[in-house]
This record gives C-alpha cells, sequence and structure tokens, in this order.
C-alpha cells in the first residue's frame, strides 16, 4: 500500500504503518488522519511528539498501558489516562496514534 | 495465557550475543508481549547473553551495520513493570565486563545464587 | 527440574554452563548433538562421569543412532531413553529448562 503526500508516494504495510520510519513528516500525519476524518489538534501533536520521543529513545512503540503510564509522569494525570487518550484516538491510542507518529505498530498489539 | 489471578513466575534465560543470530532480539519481544499478562517476570543473562546489555551499542544505517540498536529496549523495560534483571558473575568476569559496561541496572548473582533463581520458577524460557 | 542440551560440547558450552546451574538431583537430557557428550573417549567424558554423581543424566538413542554411533558407546551411568521416555521425564517434572 502507500500514500500521496505533496507529489511523493510512501510506502505503508497492509494496515497503514510507514515502512520506512524515516520518511514521515507532520503532512503524512495530517493525511493518515484525515483518512480517518480526524483533524490533528495540538493535543494530538503532543501525543504523537511524545511516542517519537519514546521511540528514539526506546527503539519501540510502547503499549497502551505503558503509554499511558509515561504520558501521566510526563504530562500530568489529567492526560495520563485512558478515556483521555481514547477521546483523541478513538481507534486506540497506542494502535492510531503510532501509525500517525510513523511508528510501527506496538509490539504485542494485534 | 494463565487462569486469571494466577500469578506464575517465569524466567527468560539470555545466553546469545546480539546481532549475530536472532536469539536475543525473539527473546526481548517476547518479555515484552509477555508483559501483558502480568506474571511475575525475571531476566537472566549468562553467557555470550550478557553482551546483549553491553553500553555504547552503534549500529545505525548511515555508519553500521544498518540494523534497530534494541539495547536501547532494554531501558523501557522499566517501564513494563519488568525489573528483575539478574547477571551471571562468571560470564562477565570472563569476557572483562563490569556493571558499569551496561546498559541498564542488574543485579550480578554467583553460580549458586543463579541456580537458586532457576529453581524457584515455574517457567523457565530458554533463548 | 528437567534440563535439556541439544548442541555439541564440542561446538558450545551450553553442557557445561548446565552443570555449573543445575541442581543436585536434577535431571538432564542429551537430545540432537548434545548426544555426543555422552560418549565414551571424548574429552568430556570425565566431566559426564563426575556429574553423574550429582544428575539423572538421560541420552536420546534415535539420536545417537542417527549420527552412526552405537548404543553401547555410551558412557556408564547415563540412561538411554526413548521418543516415549522424554515424554515421560518432561511429564513428571515441574519445568524444562532448554539449554541452547
Amino acid at each position: 500500500m502507500a500514500i500521496e503526500v505533496n507529489g511523493k508516494t510512501i510506502e505503508t504495510d497492509e494496515e497503514g504503518y510507514l515502512i520506512n520510519l524515516a520518511e514521515w513528516n507532520e503532512d503524512i500525519a495530517k493525511i493518515l488522519a484525515a483518512e480517518d476524518e480526524l483533524s490533528i489538534t495540538d493535543n494530538h501533536w503532543e501525543v504523537i511528539k511524545f511516542l517519537r520521543d519514546y521511540y528514539d529513545e526506546y527503539q519501540i512503540a510502547p503499549a497502551v498501558r505503558v503509554l499511558t503510564k509515561a504520558i501521566g509522569k510526563k504530562l500530568g494525570p489529567e492526560k495520563g489516562n485512558s478515556k483521555y487518550l481514547y477521546e483523541l484516538f478513538p481507534y486506540g491510542p497506542a494502535k492510531q496514534a503510532c501509525r500517525y507518529a510513523g511508528l510501527p505498530k506496538p509490539t504485542g498489539c494485534v | 495465557m494463565e487462569e486469571q489471578g494466577v500469578i506464575k513466575k517465569f524466567l527468560y534465560v539470555n545466553r546469545k550475543a546480539p546481532y549475530g543470530s536472532i536469539y536475543a532480539l525473539e527473546s526481548l519481544e517476547v518479555v515484552l508481549i509477555g508483559a501483558a499478562f502480568e506474571q511475575d517476570i525475571s531476566l537472566a543473562f549468562i553467557d555470550d547473553g550478557v553482551y546483549q546489555l553491553k553500553k555504547n551499542q552503534q549500529t545505525s544505517v548511515s555508519s553500521g551495520i544498518g540494523v534497530k540498536d534494541f539495547s536501547k529496549t532494554y531501558r523501557a523495560l522499566e517501564g513494563y513493570d519488568v525489573e528483575k534483571l539478574y547477571v551471571d558473575n562468571k560470564s562477565m568476569e570472563e569476557r572483562g565486563l563490569t556493571v558499569d559496561d551496561l546498559i541498564v541496572d542488574v543485579q550480578l548473582l554467583d553460580d549458586a545464587q543463579m541456580a537458586q533463581l532457576m529453581e524457584q520458577q515455574d517457567v523457565v524460557l530458554s533463548f | 527440574m528437567l534440563h535439556t542440551v541439544n548442541k555439541s560440547p564440542f561446538d558450545r558450552n551450553s553442557l557445561e554452563s548446565c552443570l555449573r546451574f543445575a541442581h543436585q538431583g536434577h535431571s538432564i537430557l542429551l537430545f540432537e548433538d548434545g548426544v555426543y557428550g555422552a560418549l565414551k573417549g571424548t574429552r568430556f567424558e570425565t566431566l559426564l562421569t563426575e556429574a553423574l554423581k550429582s544428575y539423572n543424566i538421560y541420552v536420546l538413542v534415535p539420536d545417537i543412532e542417527a549420527r552412526g554411533m552405537r548404543t553401547d558407546g555410551i558412557i556408564e551411568g547415563i540412561k538411554p531413553t526413548d521418543y516415549a521416555g522424554f515424554v515421560d521425564l518432561v511429564a513428571q517434572t515441574k519445568a524444562v529448562q532448554a539449554w541452547l
């Protein structure tokens, strides 16, 4: 599979995750979100940015339980909870946000 | 995996160096997946397995072998509530390594302590 | 606890590491290339003879025969077993540890 971003073809796997993490940019995130009829707000960017930093540091995408806990630690309890994160990313905060962030699907997600 | 509420002791035994074979990475992935089941998890590093934890692994596409440096992932284990990492002291000494050479905090065990750890487990998974 | 060793002692230290950590009274099964450690006349014979004082050691006969070796070449005290015996050993034990 592939998506078109600014005239460039970006390859994705069959579930829509980027093949080459290095190709990611914010426009890709916006287009992937638009396909889900979602427009990315500052709150979304905050989580996406967090995930990209997490990946950079640990070389994995976190499981949702780990993400929730880590967000809470960094951004406070009002954001480090399932309700907040599922409202932002209704298809699953780890799964969906990782896709927009250009990361692989979290290990252990089915 | 288990009946709800039953917590078993799982030990992952790692005895292979990273990169030369897939064992080390596979083990780590199983640990991460298994962590979701909230069992009592310990990791042991023996023989060349201690090399998995060596600091300063450089594997980038631009200047290296071009694979993921998964040694960084051991530092994520704490966030997965996997906090019991044990290293065989003899394997460290044979390789001229000290705990300062390792990317994470570990507990060094002598032969008897490691044997004891193994004896306590319900399940031992070897890599 | 049952320990399994499936690598030749000439190739890897799996058997030696197993013997370093196994507790008195544990069982050890040698199979696949691990069976080379069960034979008389190798440089590991003394190690195995010594180990027999602490452990029950078994060897899988089909793997001995597949490699052109004979069961009468097995070190005295090591118990020859077949696949059914392997299964029994696993079934009797609380946990199995594979030394790869």
